[in-house]
């Protein structure tokens, strides 16, 4: 890392270290009810009993099947039917402004329907964390697809390329940036949809479980289970920076 | 087997419109062009820019269908793509940024069919017979242009097709490594008896490279008039300073003129001599 970066992540750590001691403090000098804002070190003490008695896995595992399902559905759905619709200018006009418009809903607002059909179990957090993963998968690959330089389509026809090999060889190495960078924002919208749903209609799952302790008034305990969905999504985030950081290296001769 | 001197190429009567728009109706780039090109031969197709050249060039190799017409190799019409016995070179880079010199050449032998033992092999010698040796492991971005023109003479010439067809390749480069490009092209193509059309819009590119140089008229194309140029390939310095060269180019501008003057609305004929400014006109000359 060069000076400057080094800098960054110094002043990016003092952030956190800041916050930290802001709320150390706040409890310390007693400014805001316990109630409302519970001590950091009962929060710590709490964090480290539903880890080490395991409790806390129990609701990961089952946000973490929602979420991978949800996910998995997401990208097959969405790059299948980006390809398909990027691939023709036709399709595309059709449906790229469609498709825009119907993710500048908030989509949360059909959420009672998928509970209406899905029930309040795992499946209604799966679909609708699905759909709403689905639409910036679709359109970064119907926008990856579309942005391809039309002459490397020209070489490759010229070279008699086969469709596959179109495919395979010119338009989804050509693509890869956008497409992974949609396949990131979806990830992001599906963990997202998936705590939502859940806080808002969920009997198992971290989502659940917060808004749970929460009406009970244990706030100290909610605040340990955000503490840990905190720390889940900067793993989840980090592991996604490398992935796309790897494909950018690829890409980076563009 | 076939012989140098016989007809590779025929183009017969090719026309060429597209629709420009709703309104603006059809565009005729092309108006009833025919040619005979020999096996071996050099030819440039050179005219006003816009005119069509590419189109034809486009046309004769199949990625372009002509509105009426036909084009035939060995005797055969074209109707698409036919990578066994043509190959293109681009203007500009074409060559796939994602992956290496090497990679570049490869997937082109792939498209082509070729087998995939052969492949590697056959990339390495092309890529070490245009310099390029060294640099098989590089990415596109990180060659010049003119190395990144000669990684794509090198994608074409793997496919070792009997005819090349070159458009603009050198267009985006300074005018040195251009005129040093041309002089390896020359002595490429003295030792390998391709059938080449090299579309081009340098004067001196022309009368440097061709046997013969197709001059076009302005849009919609047909060809104005043909200039043999004498002398074997390889070409080198000497023949650009020989008092012939000079003539030639200078002829092919004469034929250029009018319809360049068509094309960009002609303000130098129609000014009075004394008014033209000096600087203009010692440019011109």
């Amino acid at each position: 890392m060069t000076g400057t970066a080094w800098r960054a992540r110094a002043i990016q750590i003092g952030f956190v270290v800041v916050c930290v001691l802001g709320w150390i403090y706040v409890g310390n000098a007693r400014l805001i009810s316990p109630i409302f804002l519970p001590r950091f070190d009962r929060v710590m003490t709490e964090l480290l009993r539903i880890v080490s008695n395991g409790t806390v896995f129990v609701y990961l595992g089952v946000t973490l099947f929602e979420l991978f399902a949800a996910y998995a559905l997401a990208l097959a759905a969405g790059l299948t039917v980006g390809f398909l619709i990027g691939r023709s200018r036709f399709w595309v006009a059709v449906f790229e402004p469609l498709l825009n418009g119907i993710f500048a809903v908030p989509i949360v607002i059909f959420l009672p329907l998928f509970i209406l059909f899905l029930g309040i179990g795992i499946e209604s957090k799966i679909a609708f964390g699905a759909t709403y993963a689905f639409f910036p998968i679709v359109l970064n690959t119907i926008g990856g697809i579309g942005a391809v330089d039309a002459r490397f389509v020209t070489v490759a026809q010229s070279l008699g390329a086969t469709r596959w090999q179109m495919f395979k060889r010119v338009l989804l190495p050509a693509a890869l940036p956008v497409i992974v960078s949609g396949i990131r924002i979806g990830f992001l919208i599906g963990f997202f949809s998936i705590i939502g749903s859940e806080m808002i209609a969920g009997l198992d799952g971290l989502g659940s479980q917060i808004v749970q302790l929460g009406e009970g008034m244990n706030t100290a305990a909610m605040f340990a289970y955000i503490l840990f969905v905190i720390l889940i999504a900067a793993i989840l985030n980090t592991l996604l920076s490398l992935l796309q950081s790897r494909f950018n290296r690829v890409a980076a001769a563009s | 087997m076939a012989f140098a001197g016989d007809v590779a190429i025929t183009v017969e009567k090719v026309s060429h419109a597209y629709l420009k728009g709703a309104q603006a109706g059809l565009l005729q780039t092309l108006r009833e062009v025919s040619l005979e090109i020999r096996r071996g031969e050099m030819v440039c197709l050179i005219g006003p820019s816009g005119c069509g050249k590419s189109t034809l060039l486009n046309i004769i190799g199949g990625l372009i269908q002509p509105s009426t017409g036909v084009v035939k190799v060995d005797g055969r019409v074209i109707r698409g793509p036919t990578p066994n016995e043509i190959a293109f070179v681009f203007q500009d880079n074409t060559l796939f940024p994602w992956s290496t010199i090497l990679e570049n050449v490869k997937v082109a032998l792939e498209f082509q069919g070729v087998p995939a033992t052969e492949r590697e092999g056959r990339a390495r010698t092309t890529l070490a017979a245009v310099g390029l040796k060294d640099f098989a492991d590089h990415y596109p971005h990180q060659l010049s242009g003119g190395m990144k023109q000669r990684a794509s003479l090198a994608r074409a010439l793997a496919l070792q097709t009997g005819i090349l067809l070159m458009d603009e390749p050198f267009a985006a480069l300074d005018e040195q490594t251009r005129t040093y490009l041309g002089e390896e092209l020359s002595r490429l193509l003295a030792k390998t008896g391709k059938t080449i059309i090299f579309v081009t819009h340098s004067l001196s590119e022309a009368v440097f490279l061709a046997d013969r140089v197709i001059v076009m008229t302005a849009r919609p194309a047909a060809i104005k008039a043909t200039i043999a140029v004498a002398g074997a390939h390889p070409r080198g310095p000497a023949f650009m300073a020989s008092p012939r060269f000079a003539e030639q180019r200078n002829e092919l501008y004469a034929l250029l003129r009018d319809e360049i003057e068509k094309t960009v609305g002609g303000l130098v004929g129609e000014e009075p001599e004394e008014a033209a400014p000096p600087m203009l006109a010692e440019q011109r000359g």
